[in-house]
């Protein structure tokens, strides 16, 4: 909004005062140019719904300051109990149109853990590839579709195509080497159909992942070219640090995404099994997510949690895309969230040969799904999906159906710590128009990727921490 | 000519049946050629109040959801309803078989009376709705062929036979020959029986064939070995609001 003739004598209303009294602790920021309101209904470019509402009052005091998510909750947890463990997977993969292939992984392995389903090699290399196939899915999608435009000063991907023609497309070829590479392993990019617990119940041929491995290969290039562009345009990013405790499973072997343990920057090592003592869910009546806080007032998930707690394990070409990019581990920034998710782009094509590979050099196999031995018990899985680490944990009967069941969303454990950085930022950002501001803040929301849809269904785990299975104490939290 | 306006609205879903839109990839600008897209929430900035035509995505589940789709049908010359949240409730109306209270309190515990919820709902039972985008998730392909139908003034097509005449087609062994169920017999065609060629069985998510037998299909299921329990979830699963869940 253009500045009011009415806002002008207001700063130098303000600037005399600041002058006045020099020494007033209040940290009033020298430009304040009146009251301000960013009220944003519905933030476009994300995944679900969410507001923004600040207000700046005319002396630069901020009296709102708030992250709102009125998505309509779907309480999917409870839509779980008393479902049979083969159909488990398919009714979760509903939550998210974009995470699909991540709830389906982090549910077969928590009902696997659950049911002592052993899987074999190649169902693990098979289930890498599909989280990899739906990471670089989605973090193109965020990079291209969603982030760019802000950088750029347009208000979609739209017009780049007619201003940027060839940059559009190298983005949009990757793309659709990204969802052809989801559909060779999974059979369709969104909610597949082919994994199952124990294995899955399509293949792909020889010849198909010899033609992906030629997809992933070009793949390469497109990335490389998006690099350099990145890393021509860095300047556009906002300059904003606000160190936080990060989050992301991590390994001493890999640059963990499939498995390994929770990790933190500030907070010791944890098996997934104990995954409650970090998140630690509490709820808002503004939200219909929950929120969560492990060591400090919120914590980060998500590509720069990952790159943070994990750069030291990019496979080579990764590594030369963050030093161009100029990412370093222990990079504070969350408007960088998407740049990292560039560096994790070409880890995870990198990763993605090497695995096509093995799978060629062992020849694909038609096997069986692993079988079940049903009986009561409980299991817990985690996976790092496009925005974060994904919890599911659940609870089976002795007929192998749901008795309950949790899921924490990464945009969840996001939630908390957007707000925290909101209120970081918002005073700095006073001296800006209403019309920056709003960018500024959207575009902070922006960076974290948040899928809304996805977080509003989750709840409260009751009872799955470490002890022994035991049927059922409804402890209700608070 | 102008072209025709077109915007995108979701209620409860998981937006997938948009981002099949989006993976249309280079197809997606030969259509966004012909019409003009005002709001496009997930992918632009900027939303307009005037357009020709709404595709809305997701089922309705509380009261404050119906005044916005209502809203949105004013607003509107036609009203596509876009996924199976949205044409026939879908996987949502998993919750109505429940007691209020303890879905509520199963996901957000003592805080459950918070936010309003009832009955997830496909649009249809709110409001008119011109033509629907069946599936869970949609195919792009599909909508891209309603989506010129519409555009040319024409009522789409749908196929009204059920999923075994493509599963056949695809040369499927029948999951009934495997001692397996599958609800191919009575859903509504158009996917190319895509989950039973993938190793799965027919879901539903396309809703009931016109003239669907619910009883005969039920007595194909007794006759095939599957229990009552069993039945019953595959029947609840996506076809929860229709007369074909027990």
């Amino acid at each position: 909004m253009a500045k009011t003739p009415a806002a002008k004598p207001a700063v130098k209303k303000e600037a005399a005062k600041a002058k006045k009294s020099p020494a007033t602790p209040i940290s009033v920021p020298a430009k304040v140019a009146g009251p301000k309101k960013v009220h944003v209904h519905y933030l476009t470019r994300v995944e679900g719904h969410g507001n923004i509402v600040v207000d700046v009052e005319a002396d630069g005091r901020v009296s709102t300051c708030r992250w709102e998510v009125p998505e309509a909750p779907r309480f999917f947890e409870a839509m779980l109990i008393g479902r049979d463990y083969k159909d488990v997977h398919h009714i979760v993969s509903r939550i998210c149109g974009i995470c699909a292939i991540g709830h389906q992984l982090a549910s077969l392995q928590a009902t696997e853990d659950a049911l002592n389903i052993n899987v074999s090699e190649q169902t693990h290399i098979l289930r890498r590839l599909a989280l990899h196939a739906e990471n670089l899915q989605s973090h193109l999608l965020h990079i291209a579709y969603l982030v760019l435009p802000d950088l750029m000063g347009v208000d979609s991907i739209l017009p780049l195509a007619t201003t940027h023609k060839d940059a559009v497309l190298k983005f949009i070829a990757a793309r659709r080497v990204s969802n052809e590479f989801s559909r060779l392993i999974c059979g369709r990019t969104t909610h597949p159909q082919r994994m199952t617990p124990g294995g899955f119940t399509m293949f792909p041929t020889t010849e198909q992942l010899e033609t992906l491995r030629g997809m992933l290969t070009d793949a390469l290039s497109n990335l490389d070219f998006a690099v350099d562009f990145f890393s021509g345009i860095m300047d556009k990013f906002p300059k904003f640090e606000r160190p936080t405790e990060y989050i992301g499973l991590v390994s001493p072997s890999e640059y963990a995404m499939y498995w390994g343990e929770i990790g933190s920057s500030t907070d010791e090592r944890r098996p997934v099994r104990q995954y409650r003592n970090i998140t630690r869910e509490y709820m808002i009546p503004t939200s219909t997510a929950k929120w969560t806080k492990n060591q400090g007032e919120s914590y980060m998930v998500g590509a720069l949690a990952r790159f943070n707690l994990n750069a030291e394990h990019l496979l080579p070409k990764a590594a030369a895309a963050a030093k161009k990019l100029g990412l370093k581990k222990g990079c504070t920034n969350p408007y960088l969230i998407t740049i990292a998710q560039l560096v994790e782009c070409v880890h995870t094509v990198e990763d993605s040969l090497q695995l096509t590979d093995e799978l060629l050099a062992r020849g694909i196999r038609d096997e069986a799904p692993a079988k079940a031995s049903i009986a009561a018990g409980r299991g817990a899985g985690a996976v790092e999906v496009p925005r974060g680490i994904l919890f599911h944990a659940y609870e089976y009967d002795e007929h192998g159906r749901i008795f309950q069941a949790d899921c924490v969303i990464p945009t969840n454990q996001n939630h908390g710590n957007i707000q925290k950085d909101l209120d970081a930022l918002v005073p700095l950002l006073s001296g800006l128009s209403e019309k920056e501001m709003e960018l500024r803040l959207s575009m902070l929301v922006r960076a974290y990727d948040p899928c809304i849809s996805c977080s509003t269904h989750f709840i409260d785990a009751r009872g799955l921490d470490d002890q022994k299975p035991s049927m059922v104490q409804f402890n209700y939290k608070k | 000519m102008a072209k025709p306006k077109i915007a995108f609205f979701d209620f409860a879903g998981c937006e997938g049946d948009q981002l099949q839109i989006a993976n249309l990839e280079e197809r997606l600008l030969d259509i966004l050629g012909h019409v003009e897209v005002v709001s496009f929430r997930e992918v632009v900035t900027g939303h307009s109040d005037d357009y020709d035509v709404a595709f809305v995505e997701g089922s309705i589940t509380r009261p404050e959801d119906e005044i916005r789709l209502k809203e949105i049908r004013k607003n509107a010359k036609v009203l596509v309803a876009l996924g199976a949240c949205a044409a026939i409730g879908g996987i949502n109306c998993l919750k109505n078989f429940m007691a209020e209270n303890v879905y509520r309190e199963e996901v957000y515990g003592g805080s459950a009376r918070w936010f309003p919820t009832y009955a997830a709902r496909p649009l249809k039972s709110v409001v008119k709705v011109d033509a629907e985008v069946p599936g869970c998730p949609i195919d792009p392909v599909e909508f891209a062929r309603i989506t010129k139908e519409l555009l040319q003034g024409r009522a789409p097509w749908i196929p009204d036979f059920p999923v075994c005449v493509e599963c056949k087609q695809a040369g499927n062994v029948c999951r009934y020959e495997m001692g397996k169920m599958c609800l191919g017999i009575i859903t509504r065609a158009g996917c190319k029986a895509a989950c039973v060629t993938e190793g799965a069985h027919c879901w539903g998510c396309r809703g009931l064939v016109p003239g669907a037998n619910l009883d005969a299909a039920r007595i194909v299921m007794d006759r095939a070995g599957s229990d009552r329990k069993a039945t019953q979830d595959l029947l609840r699963f996506f076809l929860g609001d229709t007369g074909a869940a027990l």
